[in-house]
């Protein structure tokens, strides 16, 4: 039972120089933070851990580690199998118009040298932040000589390492933590498989699923000629509008943003609908169809129906057993505690069945 | 005042039957014949040259329609960024690499109704002989002056005044619209003393040089938040002849559906060309405004041409039949806002009220396709469908 849960709590570093952008990105992506409510963020001191729920199933223990001279010392001396063992993702941040940059790229040896003596198996994310201060024209050159300067320094990992050129102000941030939430998600492959299924049933030309807090992607399905679809950065796009959204419904509406979740979205044009809605307890998902009505009412009964399967990958129901197992030795004691319990089953199953007949119906 | 829209309870079967189009092309019983709109054809008539509204454009000697709209100011007051921001869609902080403007450059806004915008270098005297003062004056409808409220504003207030006592002369109803721009970067406080200060200036001014009521309108605007687009719609709607028609049009829609706000759009520009009569405030527009570019984005991304259409991709991605979206809280489990393509160049939007619930679509789809109908009479235009040519 423990080491399913500690397979679950994945542990990420966020590391880089001090005013770099990590705490920024952090808020952005995790905490609804709007890209100018930054400015007001203070220096990290040593390492703020926070707990992300993600998808259920998948616990982001982040580690934003102050990135001062003093701290980067004391992380590489004292508290160095502290802070580096059991790493899954090591994410390093780059700010591009640091003037220390043969500095920085130096600190970041040690530390990947530090990452790779404690835990070999972790995987590396550059991300060369603050691109938005290079003039476009300037930018793929310059983030391919600092690729190329920054894979050098990275010992083991040169070969896995993996690049990003990020900015706050535009969906270049949501592309590269996509990926890496990608690489963090357990079982993506049955999630996928399902949403494969899902997609030949309603006919969809693409499915998206989106963690509902974040809005970043989780995985994607997309059929037949959507795979042409000229704008390849749709998923990340599509991420930072409803997050704009979002915050823009909040301030409208003066619920927090955390929580100010549409049900449901609608677009309807003469040659695509789309709809985005509540999958499971954690994420939305985005359907792009054919531009018919029927198939769009179908579609969107047909992902009602679906909700109880999905809702079965999210781990956020599974740990049911256990806590039940534990009910039932406190039920030994002679507690009536196992009551709660039973009647959200019943609960649940009332739902199936009118899940069911309604499937008949349709 | 007969009502045209039939009311939520009533005629469910009239509502599913007016799908089709041949309702819309005879739409006598449902739509207002003009008449049952008095105001709104029929232009106020005051000896006292009136300075809104009026139900003509104020200053068209050719009287085609395509007012201009001037931007004037000192240099880097911030006249080139605004017209980026607001008619190329660029990103408020790109504009920091925009190049000084040397000559006068000219935009043209294909809507509802073609507007030309001509963006002035800051340096030039407007009123040089060597200038074709006519020329440019002649068609202008608004002359947009931009002061910089982070810079020392007195200099651009005394040619800002000397400006309109010029314009006075010859051409009397030119609106002026004086942006105080860059508020974004102000205090609070310093920002309305600052604006109200210039206001006081100007007016001052004027009457000092026996200029009385002059027809001055001022705006806080700033490139970061949607205070420009809010600007440019004011001053666009004075522009606009059938305005009265348009808000009766959108006050019916509303009482009839509970909603609580409607606006109509031009999709490009996002500047809104008219509202209903209720109570502004600029957080309605904001989200309206911000929903436009949700339902636009996607549409981008979405909308581009399969293989098994033809025609050339992306270029007319706004352009479906009638596009329509809806976005229902969770929170309030109801409609929350709505949207629907009007035609080429239009959207209307609505937030709907609290008492606004989802098993009312269909009479709200029925309402506003007759407030379509209903616009289609007002702006012929979009009817025609005229191919555009961009104009240098």
């Amino acid at each position: 039972m423990n080491t399913t849960k500690r397979q679950k709590q994945r542990k990420v570093l966020l590391m880089g120089k001090s005013g770099a952008g990590k705490s920024s990105m952090r808020s952005i992506v995790f905490s609804n933070y709007v890209a100018k409510d930054v400015r007001r963020l203070g220096a990290t001191i040593d390492v703020e851990h926070s707990n992300i729920k993600f998808m259920g199933n998948l616990m982001l223990n982040l580690w934003d580690c102050g990135g001062q001279d003093g701290f980067v010392e004391n992380y590489l001396t004292h508290q160095r199998t502290h802070v580096f063992s059991s790493v899954a993702v090591l994410i390093f941040v780059f700010d591009i118009e640091s003037r220390e940059f043969a500095a920085d790229v130096v600190s970041y040896g040690a530390i990947v040298r530090a990452l790779a003596e404690n835990s070999p198996g972790a995987k590396v994310f550059v991300l060369v932040h603050k691109m938005d201060l290079v003039q476009a024209r300037l930018r793929s050159q310059l983030f391919e000589e600092r690729v190329d300067y920054i894979r050098a320094a990275s010992e083991g990992f040169r070969d896995t390492v993996e690049f990003f050129p990020t900015s706050i102000w535009d969906q270049s941030l949501y592309k590269a933590w996509t990926q890496i939430i990608y690489f963090l998600i357990p079982n993506a492959r049955g999630i996928e498989g399902l949403l494969r299924e899902l997609a030949e049933v309603v006919d969809a030309r693409e499915l998206i699923l989106y963690e509902r807090t974040t809005c970043l992607m989780v995985t994607h399905v997309t059929r037949g000629v959507e795979g042409q679809n000229p704008f390849t950065d749709r998923f990340e796009r599509i991420s930072s509008i409803l997050k704009t959204h979002k915050q823009s419904m909040a301030k409208h509406t003066g619920i927090p943003a955390g929580s100010s979740n549409f049900a449901e979205m609608q677009i309807k044009t003469g040659r695509f609908m789309f709809f985005i809605t509540r999958l499971t307890e954690n994420t939305n998902l985005a359907a792009s169809i054919p531009a018919s009505e029927q198939i769009f009412n179908a579609a969107r009964v047909n992902i009602m129906l679906v909700r109880p399967r999905f809702a079965e990958l999210d781990i956020a129901n599974k740990p049911r057993p256990a806590v039940q197992q534990a009910f039932a030795h406190s039920a030994e004691s002679g507690a009536g505690l196992v009551m709660p319990g039973d009647a959200d089953e019943g609960k649940g199953k009332g739902k199936e069945r009118d899940g069911a007949s309604r499937g008949f119906e349709a | 005042m007969p009502c045209y829209s039939i009311h939520p309870s009533n005629h469910p079967s009239t509502a599913r039957a007016s799908t089709t189009e041949d309702d819309y092309m005879y739409p006598s019983s449902t739509t207002p014949s003009m008449e049952d709109l008095p105001e709104a054809e029929v232009p106020h008539t005051d000896p006292v040259p009136p300075r809104f509204h009026t139900g003509r454009l104020p200053n068209s000697k050719a009287g085609d329609g395509k007012p201009r709209l001037l931007l004037m100011g000192q240099r880097r007051s911030g006249k080139s960024s605004i017209s980026s921001v607001v008619f190329h869609k660029l990103p408020p902080s790109e504009t920091l690499y925009l190049e000084t403007t040397t000559r006068i450059k000219k935009e043209s806004m294909h809507s509802f109704m073609d507007f030309q915008v001509w963006d002035f270098p800051g340096h030039l005297d407007y009123f040089d002989p060597a200038f074709d003062v006519d020329n440019i004056f002649e068609e202008i409808g608004a002359l947009i002056w931009v002061i910089d409220a982070q810079d020392e504003y007195l200099e651009a207030i005394s040619r800002l005044n000397m400006t309109i006592l010029n314009l006075q002369q010859s051409y009397p109803n030119i609106n002026v619209e004086v942006f105080v721009h860059k508020v974004d970067g102000l205090s609070e406080d310093y920002k309305g003393d600052t604006f109200r200060d210039i206001i006081q200036r100007v007016q001052d001014e004027l009457s000092d040089q026996g200029y009385e009521n002059a027809p001055v309108s001022f705006y806080q605007t700033s490139i970061y938040d949607h205070s420009i687009f809010e600007a440019f719609s004011k001053v666009i709607q004075k522009l606009i002849p059938q305005l009265p028609t348009l808000e009766a049009l959108l006050n019916s829609l509303c009482s009839t559906c509970h909603i609580e706000k409607a606006y109509l759009f031009d999709i490009m520009s996002k500047i809104y060309i008219a509202t209903d009569t209720s109570p502004t405030d600029i957080g309605s527009y904001e989200i309206c405004s911000d929903y436009i570019d949700v339902v636009i984005d996607v549409s981008e991304i979405y909308g581009w041409d399969r293989p098994t259409e033809n025609g050339d991709a992306e270029s007319q991605e706004t352009g479906n039949n009638d596009a329509e979206s809806l976005i229902t809280m969770e929170r309030k489990g109801n409609n929350y806002l709505y949207l629907r393509e009007i035609n080429k160049y239009l959207a209307l939007i609505c937030l709907m009220g609290d008492d606004s619930p989802a098993d009312k679509k269909a009479v709200i789809d029925y309402n506003v396709g007759v407030f379509q109908a209903a616009l289609k009479q007002v702006f012929p235009r979009a009817e025609r469908e005229i191919a555009v040519p961009d104009q240098p």
